[in-house]
């Protein structure tokens, strides 16, 4: 059984009742790392907020189940949903200069979940955060967790969310394009950092990006969204071979290749554009009949 | 170091400030008409009498003079004596002080506790018709100034349904044990609690009068920033470890949330001290306010300048106060 299991997710927004997520199938096996790629809007964020019980109030889940290690989240009241996700989940959000509270001490706000929420000890929660400080080659850990924010640079708080991300050891996280916040020379010491300890830890991992390179360099598998809908789910192997989708296709010929860095790229052509958009309207309407 | 400078700066700018009170209001209150010796008088007093008394208090030399003798005493801590009490203006304002502080302070008591509940309720609940309901009290309450509160709380509370003291500082044939003018300090440190109590009762309806607008601005401030806050991604960030409602409004957004408010209150508290001259008069409480009313019709001149440069000297040391909590709070200040 996968340890995340998403079944016909469908979320909109409360307002309009404008398809935000369409019937999302997705799962992640435990340790495993799967990328969710689409373009700007697709919904990527949405899927990583929903597990992680952080859906703006403008949108509503209508239908489905989120499974985390074999327990719908859905149905727990919000305080035990709360707790289970603190205690299973973990979050590397997407911009560390606003994730970290300006007027709180690193220390506390790596170790806050630890004390308050897993209950353990103030202690052992310091001496666990000065470990993985120094596991994300913090230097001088005791002097990092006095400071605030404001005193470090951006690579280091991204650095320390990491690191706040794996402290209570969870089964899951979900990192939100990581690194698309970070100057482009800290970008690969952070991705390979994410590599590194997720392969430390043995830690599933939902990795949102738009980046189909860091998908080859970090994914197993992935799914590629498309307007709130996923359409495909594959291997990372067998997507980057022989795609299945023509969107995915498409998207594959609209991403620079190492090999070739320079080679003029083709953007997605509008024919695919129209056939997944008539896909998406084709679900639509087979949900308002059925 | 840099702090230091900062202070001493801050020192010059409130030595300039008081000079310029003390000049505007010393030459206003001489330009505008009113005799006080003729006023302090009984009626039938010869031609000689008023010319003894007006060269006995300097009013028979010009103004400019008339400052300077007065600037001169002021420097060596002699602010001229009260013309209606011929005692010295120094002790009469330092006397009434206390009165006009407890109150004051009281007032932001209770305008902090009802304007951060308001804030703290609304958030909880935004969105939703107690949000709503809170916007149009807010309203309400802004729209009505202090004074008119105070006599809506004496219908109310003094008339209607007497719960409450609506006049003066304390019940008179109580015998008061206090050596300072702060009862309500030094009811607590000799553990007088019945004396507290009195007090208390006194002292609620004025100080409601005085917070209430200032409650309804905090409660409408703060509750827009904690908003805004709460859609910051370290508040999202804190959801995803666990924390509920109540804990990620008072731990994550509150502290970054409160500034502005702060910076507010400050301005607002000193409206506030202003508010008190009406509502002192308005419940007969032995402050500063009411003297100053008094000062004003019996058109004594040394005294009403020893309370205007003492509430604005009490104003210049809120602002200082505000700054430095402000600092306190912002670690970005505190180390920048
Ligand atoms: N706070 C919000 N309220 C209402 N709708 C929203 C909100 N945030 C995003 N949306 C909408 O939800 C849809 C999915 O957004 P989402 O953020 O998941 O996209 P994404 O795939 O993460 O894109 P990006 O690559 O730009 O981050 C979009 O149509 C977007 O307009
Ligand atoms: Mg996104």
């Amino acid at each position: 059984m996968s340890f995340l299991a998403i079944k016909g997710l469908s979320a909109r927004l409360r307002d309009t009742s404008f398809p935000i997520l369409r019937d999302v199938f997705l799962s992640v096996e435990a340790g495993e790392v799967h990328g969710l790629v689409g373009e700007s809007g697709a919904g990527k964020s949405m899927i990583g907020k929903a597990l992680l019980g952080i859906l703006p109030t403008s949108i509503e889940i209508t239908h489905g189940t989120i499974e985390l290690d074999g327990v719908d989240l859905l149905r727990l009241p919000p305080a035990e949903r709360r707790r289970r996700i603190g205690a299973t989940a973990a979050l590397i959000p997407q911009d560390p200069l606003t994730a970290l509270n300006p007027s709180r001490r690193i220390g506390p706000q790596i170790t806050d979940r630890l004390v308050d929420i897993l209950g353990w000890a103030r202690s052992t929660a310091e001496a666990r955060a000065r470990e993985l400080l120094d596991e994300v080659h913090i230097p001088d850990p005791v002097r990092v967790m006095r400071s605030y924010p404001h005193e470090l640079s951006g690579g280091m708080r991204q650095r320390i969310l990491i690191a706040s991300a794996f402290a209570a050891e969870p089964k899951l996280i979900v990192a939100d394009e990581p690194t698309t916040a970070l100057d482009v020379t800290v970008q690969k010491q952070i991705l390979k950092l994410i590599a590194e300890m997720q392969a430390r830890h043995g830690t599933a991992l939902l990795f949102v990006t738009h980046d189909l390179g860091v998908v080859s360099k970090v994914c197993q598998s992935l799914s590629v969204l498309y307007g709130g809908m996923v359409v495909e789910r594959t291997t990372v192997r067998d997507f980057f071979r022989e795609p299945a989708h023509s969107y995915s296709r498409a998207l594959l010929a609209a991403t620079p290749k190492y090999t070739d860095p320079l080679a003029s790229l083709t953007p997605v052509p509008e024919t695919v554009i129209a056939a997944v958009q008539a896909e998406v309207a084709a679900h639509d309407r087979s949900q308002r009949n059925g | 170091m840099q702090l230091f400078r900062a202070f001493l700066l801050r020192l010059f700018t409130t030595a300039i400030t008081l000079s310029g009170v003390a000049v505007i209001v010393f030459f206003v209150i001489r330009v505008v008409p009113g005799n006080p010796i003729a006023m302090m008088l009984p009626p039938g007093a010869t031609e000689a009498d008023v010319a003894r008394l007006t060269a006995r208090y300097g009013f028979d030399k010009s103004i400019p003079e008339q400052f300077l003798i007065w600037l001169q005493g002021v420097v060596q801590g002699d602010f001229g004596t009260s013309i209606t009490s011929n005692q010295p203006v120094l002790g009469l304002v330092l006397g009434r002080l206390p009165a006009t502080l407890e109150l004051s302070i009281m007032a932001l008591v209770i305008a902090v506790f009802i304007g951060g509940f308001i804030a703290l309720t609304g958030t909880r609940n935004r969105g939703t018709s107690v949000e709503a309901a809170i916007d149009v009290g807010n309203g309400m309450a802004l729209s009505v100034p202090d004074f008119l509160w105070g006599l809506v709380l004496i219908l109310l509370f003094g008339v209607l349904w007497p719960v409450f003291h609506i006049s003066g500082r304390v019940t008179p044939s109580l015998d008061l044990p206090f050596t300072t003018n702060f009862y309500l300090f030094e009811s607590v440190l000799r553990l007088r609690f019945d004396l507290w109590a009195d007090i208390v009762s006194h002292m609620f309806m004025p100080a409601l009068a005085l917070a209430i607008p200032l409650a309804a601005i905090i409660g409408q401030l703060l509750k827009q920033s904690l908003k805004e806050t709460m859609h910051l991604d370290y508040v999202t960030l804190a959801r995803t470890k666990g924390y509920g409602e109540n804990h990620v409004i008072l731990r994550e957004a509150l502290p970054n949330a409160i500034l502005p408010t702060l910076t507010l209150v400050g301005v607002q508290f000193t409206f506030l001290i202003g508010g008190t001259v009406i509502i002192e008069r308005l419940f007969s409480y032995e402050g500063l306010g009411n003297m100053a009313i008094d000062a004003v019709i019996n058109r004594d001149l040394p005294l009403i300048q020893g309370i205007v440069i003492l509430f604005a000297a009490i104003f210049t040391a809120v602002n200082l106060i505000v700054d430095l909590s402000y600092a306190f709070l912002n670690p970005r200040l505190r180390h920048g």
